[in-house]
């Protein structure tokens, strides 16, 4: 099956010897570092997806509109109702730090600006929420209950979609480095029409004729794959290095063994990916010589 | 050996280039195809080595109907001909000995089965020294001997040349047609076109075939009705 890969060196001979074989290799070196960080894009977004949603399944928060009230009190009564695991208030000073991000220090230094109370809780499946409403309107009637995932709904439909964006985007460079494939096995073809017809009045078979390029279309995929995925690697660890910021920020989007697996696999696929492109193109052309 | 049976043949859609041929060639025989300039003789034999297929007609190759046969048929009948093309055709950045080895690799010859029948080849046609040179170092006569070593390495069962000794002295000349006599004598049909009728007179036996605009001259009809080989 795999046979083609391994051409006697007068096969090697056959198409010449030049070590620098045109645009094809570094055309797939650039596809495959823009189809791995693209791809690192996706999984990363996909994972802090899931991070946030099971962060956020059974976390709601007690809100408060015009804040006041007795957010130790409001706290005590979330804290005791059944179901309730944890709940955790939210103080005035690290709302206002919150809207000071928003509004500037003056808004976080008035006191003219109300600020709503705000209690985190997470709940288990046998929790009322409607109960625990009760219950916290009993100390402050303003107060409503949300759930985080529907704050937090928009974001996490944005992520899926960018998550998909992404896999779109590696289907179309993945379909740009075929054509640019097909490209260079006409190019090669032109190029090596006088050996292609000798080969077949000596009676070469397409399918040997065929070997000899994909072979060479297939060693300069993979050189091209891997210089590309290299460099992608270097980006992907400078950024990963620069990202503990952005990591807290999105819950810690980080790559799992699995997803570092896929991306390694990635320009294997792009060099297989090109081989049969090239092993198609290849004998399609030759099928319309005699 | 070959039987054409109403065969034309047009390029594209111009005027037919070759119309009615109707002849069989014996096995083991030696035909000259002669004939002017542009009446079809390159075009002939580009049927018998099967780069072009008849627009009309039958060709019957090795006993087997090859016109309309499929192309991934046609390699192991191609690998029965031998071609000494009138440009040579070699491969420019292959060895003499690469160029003359080509058909025994094709058909898949391990390299220890190629390098002594190659290098025996080459020396016969004088060219020993030089079966590490490339096509463009080569002289024409030179570049013409290795086409003919490429021809004949595989001892083929027919034998097509298209002015194999254009370019060649007149003792290489007869040297090569030595060549190709003991190969038609080991019963090899050959084919040769030529303008140089001192050849056909030089060789015993030998046949002519005269094609002019495009038709063959069969005037004693021993073509149509070829007798068997003695």
């Amino acid at each position: 099956m795999f046979d083609w890969l391994f051409a006697s060196p007068a096969e090697r001979r056959l198409l010449g010897q030049q070590k620098l074989r045109g645009p094809t290799p570094w055309v797939i070196a650039i596809m495959s570092f823009s189809i791995l960080i693209i791809a690192a894009t996706g999984l990363a977004l996909a994972n802090t997806a899931g991070v946030l949603t099971r962060a956020i399944e059974a976390r709601y928060a007690v809100e408060v509109p015009n804040g006041g009230g007795d957010l130790a009190r409001i706290t005590d009564v979330v804290r005791r109702s059944p179901g309730v695991t944890s709940a955790e208030p939210v103080s005035e000073s690290d709302m206002r730090k919150t809207l000071e991000r928003w509004l500037g220090p003056a808004a976080a230094a008035s006191g003219d600006l109300p600020v709503p109370a705000l209690v985190n809780f997470d709940a288990g499946a046998d929790a009322n929420l409607g109960a625990i409403e009760q219950s916290v309107r009993a100390v402050a009637p303003d107060a409503r209950i949300v759930a985080h995932r529907e704050s937090i709904g928009p974001l996490l439909h944005s992520l899926r979609l960018l998550q998909w964006v992404a896999f779109g985007l590696v289907l179309m460079l993945s379909g740009a480095a075929s054509a640019a494939v097909v490209l260079a096995a006409r190019g090669a073809l032109d190029t090596h029409r006088s050996t292609i017809e000798v080969m077949h009045g000596v009676g070469a078979t397409d399918v040997q004729v065929t070997r000899l390029f994909q072979r060479r279309i297939a060693i300069d995929a993979l050189v091209g794959s891997v210089a590309g995925a290299g460099a992608a690697a270097v980006v992907l660890l400078l950024l990963t290095a620069g990202a503990s910021f952005a990591g807290e920020l999105m819950g810690g989007a980080t790559l799992s063994g699995p997803d570092l697996v896929i991306l390694a696999l990635l320009p294997l696929a792009l060099t297989a990916l090109a081989t049969w492109v090239a092993r198609t193109a290849v004998l399609a052309a030759l099928r319309q010589a005699l | 050996m070959a039987e054409f049976d109403s065969v034309g043949l047009r390029y594209g859609t111009g005027a037919e280039v070759l119309r009615d041929l109707d002849f069989r060639l014996a096995n083991g025989g030696f035909y000259f195809l002669t004939g002017p300039s542009g009446a079809g003789k390159t075009s002939l034999l580009k049927l018998l080595y099967l780069a072009q297929r008849p627009t009309r007609g039958r060709i019957k190759l090795f006993g087997e109907e090859l016109s309309e046969a499929p192309r991934d048929a046609l390699p192991p009948f191609r690998r029965r001909i031998g071609v000494v093309f009138q440009d040579f055709r070699l491969i420019r950045h292959l060895s003499a000995f690469d160029n003359v080895a080509l058909p025994l690799r094709v058909a898949g010859a391990k390299d220890e089965d190629v390098e002594g029948p190659v290098r025996e080849m080459l020396a016969w046609v004088g060219l020993a020294d030089r079966s590490s040179a490339r096509p463009p170092t080569l002289s024409g006569g030179e570049q013409q001997r290795v086409a003919i070593a490429r021809a004949v390495i595989n001892r083929p069962e027919l034998l097509v040349a298209d002015e194999p000794t254009g370019n060649v002295d007149a003792d290489m000349a007869n040297r090569l047609m030595g060549l190709f006599t003991a190969l038609n004598r080991l019963g090899t049909t050959v084919v040769v076109a030529t303008h140089d009728v001192g050849l056909i007179g030089a060789t015993p036996g030998a046949q002519m075939i005269r094609i002019e605009q495009g038709t063959l001259t069969d005037p004693t009809g021993v073509l149509k009705h070829p007798p068997g080989r003695a």
